[in-house]
């Protein structure tokens, strides 16, 4: 879908940015540049679209070289989102969202539908902000309306240069989250730059390692992680890369999928059994329709007589499709052992254990290590 | 004051044909004023144009220096050789031009050159044209400085078209300078105080269509 053949870039004052770097990305693959600042990323994702001019090399966009095309008319097909600003600050967010609509021609009624199809895409109530400006949203809100317009004609491809840069912690874990759900429906194919190795593990399906402008290596995520090609990549990847493999499972593959559960109208004395049968201190209580209400654990048997007195409610879970790092770092943080995973009706999947995750974790080393 | 009051009560239509005089003077002046600076504003605004651009901006500023009834003068001279009306409206409204340029030429430059360059290259990455870079995001990004150029110019120009009356193109320069040559107080107030009314006037109207006409997603 998109080839770079030996490309370089030397700017005019003699800085030398990209170095003959080779690559192939597939169609629905997301591609992650990834490097030390200043190492050539953005004047390689740059390129792509023209933005900047080679000096020396070839880029194949569907198999056609791509200076062959009108800039314009290549431009409108790759969906382009940047860091921080790039928001038209005299726009509203529909006519940010339809930019490339708008330069395609589209009619206004075709328009406004994709602007209100977008923002329902990423979670956005249309009514609601349709009609604000960039300033009066938050920096989360900004970053989605960026990705809402960079998917605005509904391009194969797209090019997106720290798309979750200038925002919190939280936010951005669950932008990404929501993206790559996006993501696993569009099939776009994508490159991605970031300088967050945590970013581009759980992001990619492949990793480009950039260093002053070569490419040092390019893998999947646990083939950077597990077989570093030389000093550099192991240096970058870091001594922790246990804890950054964590971003590579996911929830589903490390939860018990059929938990020991009871009902709120249960009695605490069958509790009691189930929890000795099943040689476990928790419960998860659902309802009838399999929402999760919160745990019983077996220090508060002593009390009462149903279920429903002695439960201790609990707000947080998780999705079958969060990493194990953010799992974990819930664990952490809420002093929980067990986590509940729901699906997106709030309805039980399945329960995450310590014990579980470290399980995951020990059998994806050892896959990786014996490979 | 009184006089003054009282000598409008009685010549209203003396009055209205100065203010008439006046408006259509400057109107047409900045009208005209507003497409040339505006225009140039944008020709010298692309890249790698700083050179041009210097040396134009540095001529309407020397242009701005000449005292306006030189150029008044000057411009008879040069009229009356080409064979136009050397006296009159002609001369009247190409003088003001050349003193409303400055403000307008130069706010249209300095606001286009300071879009941010994200900006302008976020479109580009997008896929808009050089021209639908300058009409969808430079120009509208542009607009409050312009538009502050713009009133700058309409209140200086209604200033000068006051010495218009020198060369026979009316306005309410007509009161001020009859009352000057026969010590007449009341035309003197009404020629100045019209002047500043009609300044402010037009100064509030501009106001009013800047508010209708630059995006909401501008303002603070
Ligand atoms: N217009 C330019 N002229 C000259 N040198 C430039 C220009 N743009 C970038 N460079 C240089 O080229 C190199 C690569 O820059 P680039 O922006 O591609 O890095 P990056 O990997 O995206 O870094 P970051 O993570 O900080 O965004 C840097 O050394 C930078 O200083
Ligand atoms: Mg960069």
């Amino acid at each position: 879908m998109i080839r770079l053949e030996k490309v370089t870039k030397i700017y005019p004052d003699g800085t030398k940015a990209v170095r003959e770097v080779s690559l192939e990305v597939k169609r629905g693959e997301l591609c992650v540049l990834l490097g030390p600042s200043g190492c050539g990323k953005t004047t390689t994702m740059k390129m792509i679209n023209r933005l900047i001019p080679l000096t020396s090399g070839k880029i194949y966009v569907d198999g056609v070289d791509h200076v062959s095309v009108n800039e314009n008319e290549l431009r409108r097909n790759i969906g382009y989102a940047i860091q921080e600003v790039g928001l038209f600050p005299h726009m509203t967010v529909a006519e940010n969202i339809t930019t490339v609509p708008a330069l395609k021609g589209w009619t206004k009624a075709d328009r406004t539908k994709r602007a209100v199809e977008l923002l329902k895409l990423l979670r956005m109530a249309p009514n609601e902000f349709m009609n604000k400006y960039p300033k009066e949203l938050s920096g989360g809100q900004r970053q989605r309306i960026g990705i809402a317009r960079a998917l605005g004609a509904n391009p194969p491809i797209l090019l997106m240069d720290e798309p979750f840069g200038a925002i919190d912690p939280v936010t951005r874990i669950d932008l990404q989250d929501e993206f790559l759900k996006i993501q696993q429906e569009l099939k776009k194919t994508i490159i991605f730059v970031t300088h967050d190795i945590y970013e581009a593990v759980k992001m990619a399906d492949s990793v480009v390692l950039m260093k002053e402008g070569q490419l040092v290596q390019h893998a999947s995520p646990a083939d950077l992680l597990y077989r570093p090609k030389n000093r550099f990549v192991e240096d970058f990847v870091g001594s922790d890369r246990g804890l950054k493999c964590l971003q590579l499972i996911r929830a589903r593959e490390a939860m018990w999928d059929s938990p020991a559960t009871v009902t709120l109208d249960a009695s605490v004395e069958s509790a009691r059994k189930q929890m000795e049968e099943e040689g476990i201190d928790w419960l998860a209580v659902i309802s009838h329709d399999r929402r999760f209400l919160g745990w019983v654990v077996s220090s508060d048997l002593v009390k009462g007589d149903t279920v429903s007195e002695i439960i201790t409610v609990s707000s947080i879970r998780v999705t079958a499709d969060t990493v194990l790092s953010e799992a974990l770092s819930q664990m952490l943080t809420s002093g929980l052992k067990v986590l509940a995973a729901v699906d997106q009706h709030e309805r039980l999947e399945g329960v995450l254990t310590f014990e579980g995750i470290q399980t995951a974790l020990r059998k994806a080393v050892q896959k990786e290590g014996t490979e | 004051m009184f006089e003054a009051y009282q000598f409008a009560s009685q010549h209203l239509e003396l009055v209205a044909k100065w203010a008439v005089e006046h408006l259509l003077i400057s109107g047409v002046a900045i009208g005209s004023a507003a497409v040339i600076g505006i225009v140039f504003g944008i020709l010298i605004s692309g890249q790698g144009k700083e050179r041009v651009a210097d040396l134009v901006l540095y001529f309407a500023e020397i242009m701005m220096t000449v005292p306006s009834l030189a150029l008044f003068g000057l411009l008879m001279l040069l009229l009356g050789r080409m064979g136009l009306s050397a006296i009159g409206f002609l001369p009247a409204v190409m003088t003001l031009i050349v003193y409303g340029q400055l403000p307008i030429l130069r706010n249209t430059y300095i606001a286009l050159r300071q879009v941010d360059p994200a900006f302008i290259e976020a479109g580009r990455g997008m896929g808009m044209s050089e021209r639908q870079v300058l009409f969808k995001i430079k120009l509208p990004m542009a607009l409050p400085v312009i538009f502050a150029g713009l009133r700058n110019a309409m209140v200086l120009i209604i200033g000068i078209a006051t010495i218009a009356a020198l060369i026979g193109a009316g306005g309410f320069g007509v009161p001020i300078f009859r009352g000057l040559r026969n010590a007449r107080m009341d035309l003197i107030i009404i020629g100045g105080v019209s002047v500043s009314v009609l300044a402010l006037l037009v100064d509030g109207s501009m106001a009013l269509l800047e508010r209708f006409v630059t995006s909401k997603g501008l303002k603070r």
